[in-house]
């Protein structure tokens, strides 16, 4: 404080005045947090005696909230949703191959590929054009249907080649944007410096366009980790199925409920993970994130 | 015609109903450089990136050590293993390092042992000032040390000889005077250069032919002081007299 005073003749004056807009500061932060505060209970106080006044809430909390139910269920629920994350993390994992493939596939101008491209094309449109739900019935059933030798016949493979079809298009579009965003420059770069094409996507392109896909890849994640409840339609017991059985046989909902809680679970992580990466890459211009 | 390095016999281009290039004609010695000068647009920029096969001519050739090289049967790759190239904007890869940079052509275009490719790369980031640099991003650099990471990557795969694109004009003014030392050392050194550009310094202290195209030809080439001190088109004389008034001569 003294080294203030001893400046300029101003100096007292103007630290008074600090303290008073310092002052005027935290009274408007202290009303602002006042505010939320009481608005926050208002709402959340209305919304609850709304849901704990209907005349159905009694028998609700007996079948979707029950104590006892959720104890008695959980550990089957959770050996079921166990069977979800692995298929989701083995579907995941071809997805991410297969997608990378597709949208290679799809951007390469090579003549002999001719085909394939257009397959590409028309696997992606007829692929994302189908509800998900529906490919894993005409798959799971379908293929099933087929009765051919070295097909598989495990509802669980077949649902889960379902999921990886249909979202490899999806996780192929996300990949295509991302290499046409990389700007046509880099190519001429790449092969001004005597890289065949084939280098330049895999040595350039490719790394460039991954990195700046990142997030709307994990928002696919987050869908598919999902999705793969679908797959309880073909028999396999996971979570929802399990849930679903209770449901269905003894009337009981909570199993349900707490299927989705192990959700969540997972979900939760992995969206805040995904906001915290586009943060990151707003943060440092031009995707060059060094991961 | 033994020592002609790079040579362009009437090469032609259109963008559709646009012609870019009308009939150029030039040849670049072993260890000279030719600057083409001339306002944007006049199709600068186009011939380099024909002679090094990033666009197709029309008509016309173009031939390196006396191989034309502009055949549709020549195969593009092993003619711009030959050439290096040096961008207005770098492009240089964001997400590699600079080291990286200099290595990646050498290894994979060139199957110099990596070791070797980066023992190389090092004396060049040395001699251009930039030791110490190996592991930073190219974001990291100022725009002139980028612009000499971008050279020394064109350097790295040893070209016959070096297209200069407008490598000046994406330069704050005062950078652009370390960027001149360097390509001069260069010429010193027996580099062979193409240079399009806007800077002057080039045309003057490095080039022993200047070339002012106009609408897709050469109206007027001779050396610097003659186009300078004389020019005798009136293209010429219009160019100069407006990059004058623009303090930049």
């Amino acid at each position: 404080m003294d080294g203030r005073r001893r400046g300029r003749p101003g100096a007292a004056l103007s630290t008074s005045r600090q303290q008073v807009r310092a002052a005027a500061r935290r009274r408007r932060a202290r009303r602002r947090t006042a505010v939320s505060a009481i608005s926050t209970v208002v709402v959340l106080g209305a919304l609850a005696t709304w849901i704990l006044t209907a005349p159905g809430w009694p028998s609700v909390r007996e079948t979707f909230f029950s104590v006892h139910d959720f104890r008695e269920s959980f550990p089957d629920v959770l050996k079921g949703f166990w069977l979800d994350i692995k298929l989701f993390v083995i579907v995941e994992v071809v997805v991410l191959a297969l997608g990378l493939v597709l949208a290679l596939v799809r951007t390469t101008r090579t003549a002999a590929l001719f085909p394939f491209r257009a397959l590409a094309a028309v696997f992606c449109d007829v692929m994302r054009g189908i509800p998900t739900i529906l490919l894993v019935y005409l798959v799971g059933f379908g293929v099933l249907a087929l009765d051919l030798d070295g097909l598989p016949t495990d509802p669980l493979v077949l649902g889960g080649a379902a999921l990886a079809l249909s979202y490899s298009a999806y996780v192929a579009e996300v990949y295509r944007s991302g290499i046409d965003s990389v700007h046509p420059t880099q190519m001429a770069g790449a092969l001004a410096l005597g890289l065949t094409r084939a280098q330049a996507l895999r040595f350039v392109i490719v790394p460039q366009a991954i990195r700046r896909v990142i997030p709307p890849l994990l928002n696919d994640f987050i869908a598919l980790q999902k999705d793969v409840a679908l797959i309880s339609i073909l028999g396999p017991q996971e979570a929802f199925r399990i849930a679903q059985i209770d449901a269905s046989s003894n009337f009981i909902y909570t199993p349900l409920v707490s299927v989705a809680l192990l959700y969540l679970l997972v979900t939760i992580p992995l969206a805040r993970l995904v906001d915290h990466l586009q943060a990151r890459s707003r943060r440092s211009r031009g995707g060059a994130v060094a991961l | 015609m033994s020592d002609v390095v790079l040579e362009v016999r009437g090469v032609t281009k259109a963008y559709g109903e646009r012609q870019v290039l009308r009939g150029i004609d030039l040849s670049v010695r072993e260890h000279g450089a030719i600057a083409l000068i001339g306002a944007s647009g006049s199709g600068k920029s186009t011939l380099l990136r024909c002679i090094d096969l990033l666009e197709d001519i029309d008509d016309g050739d173009v031939l390196l050590d006396g191989e034309v090289i502009t055949d549709p049967s020549v195969a593009p790759l092993a003619v711009r293993r030959q050439l290096g190239m040096v961008f207005q904007a770098f492009n240089l890869f964001p997400h590699l390092t600079v080291l990286q940079n200099l290595v990646l052509a050498p290894v994979r275009a060139h199957g110099v042992p990596r070791a070797e490719a980066e023992e190389r790369a090092r004396e060049l980031l040395e001699r251009f000032g930039l030791a110490g640099r190996e592991r930073d991003y190219p974001d990291r650099l100022s725009g002139g040390q980028q612009q000499r990471v971008a050279i020394a990557r064109a350097l790295a795969t040893q070209p016959r000889a070096l297209l200069l694109d407008e490598i000046t004009s994406a330069l704050d003014p005062e950078l652009v005077g370390e960027i001149l030392h360097l390509v001069a050392d260069l010429k010193a050194g027996g580099m062979t250069m193409l240079i399009a550009t806007h800077e002057m310094g080039f045309a003057r202290e490095v080039a022993d032919e200047v070339c002012f195209l106009h609408e897709g030809a050469i109206v007027e080439r001779g050396s610097a002081e003659h186009m300078f001190a004389a020019p005798e088109h009136p293209e010429t004389q219009k160019f100069l007299r407006r990059l004058l008034d623009a303090g930049r001569l």
